[in-house]
Order: C-alpha cells, then structure tokens, then sequence
C-alpha cells in the first residue's frame, strides 16, 4: 500500500534513505516520544512517593530472549532473501513470527503472575505503569505481526520473486521489529533498574 | 533606483531546455489519472486535493467556533438578553424561566467555550493552517510531484475527518460536549461524575484528540520525509522558500511534541476507564471518598505543555512562513535577512521545547525551576524580534503592492507585535502570578496565535487561491473583510487587556456577584459588538471564497504575481504529477526581487554568466 506513491528517479539525489524508509525511520521516533513521556511522566510520579516495589515476574527475561532472537532470525531471513536463499527466507520469516506471538504469551504470563500477586492495573501507580509500559509495547507489537504476517503469506503462497520494492518493504518491517526488540530491553531495564 | 525591467519568462522554453526528466511520464498505459469522481474528489492521494478538502473543513470547524464565541460573548456582554430565540439551534442549551426569558445555561456556557477551544486549536490553526498550506505548497515549491506517500497523506486526511465527525458527535449529546476548558485539566477530565461534559463528552473528546493526532503525525511524517528526499535538482536546503523551511520545521516540532501528548491521554483514559491513579487523589465526591491514592494533577499539566506549547509554535510558524512569502513577493524586494530567518524559525522550534512550564507558574512548582523556564521563554523573544525586523525592512524601501495577501501579512506582523509584547509580561512568574486565568491571557494569547494565525492563514488563502482553484477572489470584498477584521479584532482583543490587569477572571459564566467588575459592563458589551462585526466579516469571506471557486475572474496569465517560486512554474491547473512535462531545475534562491535590472527572476531561470547566487 505504501508502496503505491508515484515512482521517482532519484539518481541526482544522494539520499542514502528510501523515502518509504525514512518515513518509518520518523515513525519510530514519535513511538520513541511517546514511550519517552510516559517514562518521564514515571520518574516524576516514582519521585514523590508511595511508590510500590515488587519484583518482576522472572518470565520476563526468558521473553527478552525471545524478542532478541526473533530480531536476529528476521535479520536472517532479510540476509537470506538478498542472497536468493529462498528456503532460509522463509523458514526466517515464519520463525520470526512464531517468536513474535511467543513473546506476547509470555507477557501474558507475566501480567497474570503479577496479578495474582496483587498488582494490578488499578492498585499503586507502580503496578499502572508497568501494565501501560509493557502494554503499550505489545501493542506495538501486535502491529508489527499484522505486517509480518502479510509478509509471511506472501513468502509462503506466492512465488518469491527479487525485487526492489520487496527490499524496501523488508527493510521497513525489519526497522520496526528490530525497534521494538530494542525498545523492550530499554523498558525492560528501565523497570529493571528503577523499580 | 535604476530602472526595472518588467519582463515574462517563458517558462516553457525553460522547463524543455533545462528542466529535469524524470520519466515520470514514460511507461504509462493511457492516462492513469484519468480517475473516478470518487478518487479525485473524495479519497483523492493528489496532495492538491487533499490540501482543499483540509481548507474546507478546517473553515467548516472555524464557524462553528467562531457562532460558539458569538454565544458565550453574548452572555458575557448581555447577561439578561432573552435568548429565547436561540432555542430552535441550540435546544436544552438554552433554559427558559417561568416568564418565558431565555439564558444560557451555565454548563453549555463551559461546553461552549472548551470546544471553541478544542477546535479553534486543533482543527481550524493547526490542520486547517498547517494540514492546508504544507500540502498544497511543499511538494509545488519544492518541484516534487507528490507527497513520499500519497496513500498516508490521504490516510492522514481521513483521521482528520474521523475525529471532527466523532467531535461534531458530541455536540448533540444529551449531556453535552466536555465542558472542562480545552486543556482538559483532570479532575474535571478524569472524573465521569466531575460535570455534565465528564462523561461521555469526555470519552468521544479524548478519542477525537487521538485521532487526530494520528491524523497530524501522518501528516507530519509526509511532510518531511517529502522536504528531505523529494527536492528537485538544484534546489538545495539554502534555497528553500520561507514557507517551506517553516512548515519542515512545524511538522518537526509536531512529529516529536504530539506523541507526548498521546502519553498523556492514554494515562487519562486508564484513569477515567480502568479506575488507576496517575491524576487522582484523595477526592471526595458528596462526602465520599474515591479510592484514588497517589495521583498527580501536575503531571497531566507537564505531559499536557509539553505539547501544548510547541502546539502555539505549530500554529504560529507556518503563518510566518506563509507572511515572508507572501510580503517579499508584493514588495518585490528579496526578504531581508533569509538566513537569520531560516536560524529564527530553527531556534522558535528547538526552544518551543523548554518553556512548557511557563503555563504553569501557579500550579505549585518549585519558583527556582520556574526562573529556568522564565529565563527561556524571554529568550524565544530574540528570534520572534529578528523575524520582525526582517519583516519591516523587508517592507523599507519595497514597491509594496497594498493587495489583499499584503495587507493581511502586515496585519499579521501588527497582531504578532502587539501579542508578543504581553508575552513579555506573562513569561515573567512574578506578573504571570498577578495576571494568571485573567483576560490578560486571553487577550495576549487572542492575539499572538489566534488572529494573527488566521492573518497568515487569510493572507495564504488569498494569495495562492489562484493557484488552487484557477480563479481570483473578488478583491474588494476582500479589502472590506480585512478592514473590518483587523478592527474588529483589535476591538475584541485590545479593551480585554484592562480587564485582566483589574484581575476579571477568564472561564466565568457571570459577574454578578463581582460589584467591582460592573464597572467594565459597557466594556464587555462593546467587546461583544465588535465580536458579531467581525463574525460578519468572515461570512463575506466564506461568500467571497465559495463564489470564487465557481464565478471567480479566471487566471489567465500562469504566473500572476511575477513570483519567484517553483508553484507558478506549472500549469494554472496542475494535474495530479504538477507539471505536464519535465521538472523545473532550481538555480537560485527564491527571493531574486529588483536582481541586476530585471524586476524579479524565478528559481528555474539559470544565472547569468556573471552572476552569483549570493544571498
């Protein structure tokens, strides 16, 4: 769909960036701004007191491996397709995906073990802003295996096929998830650290 | 002066010899924009279109916010007036007493004035004004045949259009729209029970605000990613128009302030939804207390600033840009001092960022942080003063041309003075302290971003309405709109100034029980007669544009106003790709007003031999 813009010959221009590219480039940075208030908004609420602490479900971290590891098997599966691997392109992609929704259970997990324990979303702020924190992410990240499930059919049921706008849309769903990896071990050590 | 030189380029011959082929026009089956009516009215991705339909609903959205201050201005001049007669509009807005009287009713008071707000703001100043102008005038001034993504920026069109219908929903709730002030400060947003407009006028306010922040951040993306990898040969970051150097630099501003603001409102919606606390504390409601513990008010307003001040900068820079064009061009003299106003509209967007918490000086906050936020908010008076001085010497000496874009671009620098002058004394905590939640606020921030954006706002839409519709507007009802605007506006804003320094507070529905105040009763009737003056004065503007689009005197010559930019370059009527052939190739500034003898040399005119692009 975004593919659909008008075609430009860009040969006098030494933008290194894609356009389409550069516009998720930018997209990153307001999801980068609204995580960045919401932390900012968390150091100020944590700073004046009656701030709970608890410890954060071990689950976690076993999910931020996930989340790393799916972020290299989609740089495989991107390293492959430029190659015309087209078996480790697939297996990659279907890999990547399957690790996404890993994640998202495992968070699950996580939410419904603090739950028992007694925090929930509308107890002490500490336990509201880890849910709006983390949720927020999975959002995200739901998103993202919207996108790549689109990407996933077409790997698996239609003939893959070398092309440019096949590059660019890899490279603008890699930008995103490999964002998302990252910003999860930023919030994962942010609620880490600063509990 | 050494005589000029009126001459007519032949842009033709230029763009054949020297324009740039992009094959844009190569490989196509037939004619792939011979479209529906659908997709070239409607969901149109051509960003001339899209750039109208942000113009027509952004004024839609205008009027109805403008009949709202009619209202509330009425209340405020004429109390005791029967407005019994408003009831076939307004319905149960209206209350009628046992002798038939009708008054307004306190809580539609407060619905009338947030939404006045809400819209003015958000939908007419920031994508009516900025949604409307970088569309239409980046990808022509910048020689690009579209957007970077033609599908977002429909996309982003559409957001817009959902949020205005779920906002217009809400003024036909039975218990009204939010009526808490348009910064929607909680308790009063975060508490359903707080008034009539905390319920459901609250949850359909906040989800039209979202959207619509989508609808900016799309946009926004659009915009530049378009300035950075769409320019056309030759046109460098130094030779960029005004306009477009100030609508990069706005949605740069909006990319990073508005996600801040969604932060914001997703913490809200958890507190009015989900019963959490990041805004509420120990509240009680008819005796009982709620179970909020340990929420913060202040946060919302620091979350809230954080955009809502880059918000006025939003608003505000793309009408600068909009004026510098639009004054070098009918003054026929380059604008002075192109790089100090390039490094201004730099500065105003990076320091728009530190000064949030000058709206907040009687919040509670700590007064040694204040001193840093007073400190830069007198510093965003440097750069506003360099762009005015360049404004005025722009003019100094200039063949100025009274049209009526000229007139509403001077009008504009007269209201930004006169509105940034009192910013002065609000920026300031120790006066801000005496003057907070007066019509002191109101008239300075009346004037500073609300008139003077629409000055640039009207300046824009006479000046380039040729180039979007083919047509003149009729210029006479135009010098009438802006005579009785400026006055009228003037009017409204100015007397409202000695209100505030008496220490009449803004937000009241009446000052009856204010013996003090009566004294200013003439005062707020003529603030109210000068209200309905200038609210006329728009309607001739909405006839004299919307008769134009179709009676209009045509444009027959391509490039009217003898300017410099690259939109006079294409055709009256560019088809979706703007120019039927070739790329214009830029080979100057876009300011060469009164250059070596010749009245004025666009852009895609090569240099002379002997000739330096220097400015």
């Amino acid at each position: 769909m975004v593919g659909q813009g008008l075609k430009y010959r860009d040969d006098y221009r030494n933008a290194t960036f894609h356009p389409q590219v550069f516009l998720m480039w930018l997209g990153l940075v307001s999801i980068a701004m609204l995580f960045a208030g919401l932390i900012s908004a968390y150091i100020v609420r944590q700073s004046a007191g009656n701030w709970l602490e608890f410890p954060l479900p071990h689950i976690f971290i076993i999910s931020t491996l996930t989340i790393v590891m799916s972020s290299a098997t989609l740089a495989w599966a991107y390293r492959s397709y430029l190659r015309g691997w087209q078996r480790s392109y697939r297996q990659g992609l279907l890999l990547t995906f399957f690790l996404g929704v890993a994640f998202l259970v495992m968070q699950y997990y996580g939410w419904s073990e603090l739950y028992s324990k007694g925090i929930g979303i509308s107890g002490n702020p500490a336990g509201s802003f880890l849910y709006v924190l983390t949720g927020l992410h999975a959002l995200h990240l739901i998103g993202g295996l919207f996108a790549l499930a689109v990407i996933v059919y077409q790997a698996w049921w239609r003939h893959v096929q070398m092309s440019q706008q096949q590059v660019i849309r890899l490279k603008i769903i890699s930008y995103y998830w490999h964002f998302l990896m990252i910003l999860w071990i930023v919030l994962y050590g942010f609620l880490y650290f600063t509990r | 002066m050494a005589k000029v030189q009126a001459l007519d380029y032949d842009v033709d011959k230029y763009l054949e010899e020297q324009g740039y082929d992009d094959h844009f026009h190569e490989h196509e089956h037939g004619d792939k924009y011979k479209v529906s009516f659908i997709s070239k009215y409607i969901f149109s991705t051509d960003h001339k279109t899209i750039a109208k339909q942000y113009l027509i609903t952004g004024m839609a959205w205008a009027f109805i916010g403008a009949f709202f201050s009619l209202i509330f201005r009425l209340q405020l001049g004429f109390p005791d007036m029967d407005l019994s007669w408003l009831r076939p509009i307004l319905g149960g807005w209206i209350n009628i007493n046992s002798e038939g009287v009708g008054s307004l009713s306190p809580d539609f008071y407060y619905a009338m004035v947030t939404i006045h707000g809400t819209v003015l703001v958000f939908f007419v100043l920031t994508a009516g004004l900025s949604g409307t102008f970088s569309n239409f005038l980046i990808p022509l001034q910048i020689g690009a045949r579209d957007m970077a993504s033609p599908f977002l920026n429909m996309l982003s069109y559409w957001f817009f259009f959902l949020a205005s219908v779920i906002m217009l929903l809400s003024l036909f709730l039975e218990s009204g729209p939010f009526a808490g002030g348009w910064v929607a400060y909680p308790p009063l947003s975060a508490l359903p029970q707080a008034m009539m407009g905390s319920g459901m006028g609250m949850n359909l306010w906040l989800f039209s605000l979202v959207f619509f922040v989508v609808s900016v951040l799309l946009g926004g993306l659009n915009y530049i990613t378009t300035v950075i990898n769409l320019r056309t040969k030759g046109m460098s970051f130094w030779r960029l128009p005004l306009t477009v150097w100030s609508f990069f630099v706005t949605a740069i501003i909006g990319l990073l302030s508005f996600p801040v603001l969604v932060a914001g409102f997703v913490l809200l919606l958890l507190d009015r939804l989900l019963g959490t606390s990041f805004y509420l504390s120990d509240i009680f409601i008819a005796g009982e207390p709620l179970h909020h513990v340990g929420g913060s008010p202040i946060l919302y307003q620091h979350l809230f600033w954080f955009l809502g001040h880059p918000e006025v900068y939003i608003i505000i820079l793309p009408a600068m840009g909009i004026v510098s064009e639009v004054m070098s061009t009918h003054a026929r003299r380059p604008i002075f001092g192109y790089k100090a106003m390039v490094y201004s509209i730099i500065a105003i967007g990076f320091l728009s960022f530190l000064v949030w918490a000058h709206h907040m000086f009687v919040s509670g906050m700590d007064p040694f942080l204040a001193n840093f936020f007073i400190l830069f908010t007198l510093i965003i008076a440097v750069p506003s003063a360099v762009k005015v001085f360049n404004w005025i010497t722009t003019l100094y000496k200039g063949n100025i041309h009274l049209t009526v874009p000229m007139l509403f671009a001077i009008g504009f620098v007269s209201f930004f003075i006169s509105g940034g002058l009192t910013g002065l004394f609000l920026g300031n905590a120790p006066i801000d302290i005496q003057m907070h939640d007066t019509y002191f606020v109101v008239a300075h921030f009346h004037i500073v971003m609300g008139v003077a954006a629409f000055f640039g706002m009207f300046a824009g839409i006479y000046h380039w309405f040729p180039k979007m519709f083919g047509r003149y507007m009729n210029q006479t009802l135009g010098k009438i709109h802006f005579w009785l605007t400026i006055v009228a506006a003037y009017m409204v804003f100015w007397p409202m100034h000695y209100l505030g320094v008496a220490g009449v507070p803004r937000r009241y529905y009446t000052f009856d029980s204010f013996v003090n105040f009566s004294q200013f009763d003439t005062l707020n009737q003529i603030i109210t007669i000068f209200a309905f003056v200038g609210f006329t004065a728009q309607l001739l503007f909405a006839f004299n544009f919307f008769y134009s689009i179709f009676y209009g005197k045509k444009v027959s010559e391509r490039n009217p106003y003898r300017a410099n930019t690259l939109e006079w370059s294409a055709p009256t009527n560019p088809g979706h790709g703007n120019w039927p052939g070739k790329l214009p190739v830029v080979h100057r500034w876009p300011y060469d007003f009164h250059k070596n003898g010749s009245d004025y040399r666009p852009q895609y005119v090569p240099l002379d031999p002997d000739e330096r692009d220097v400015h």
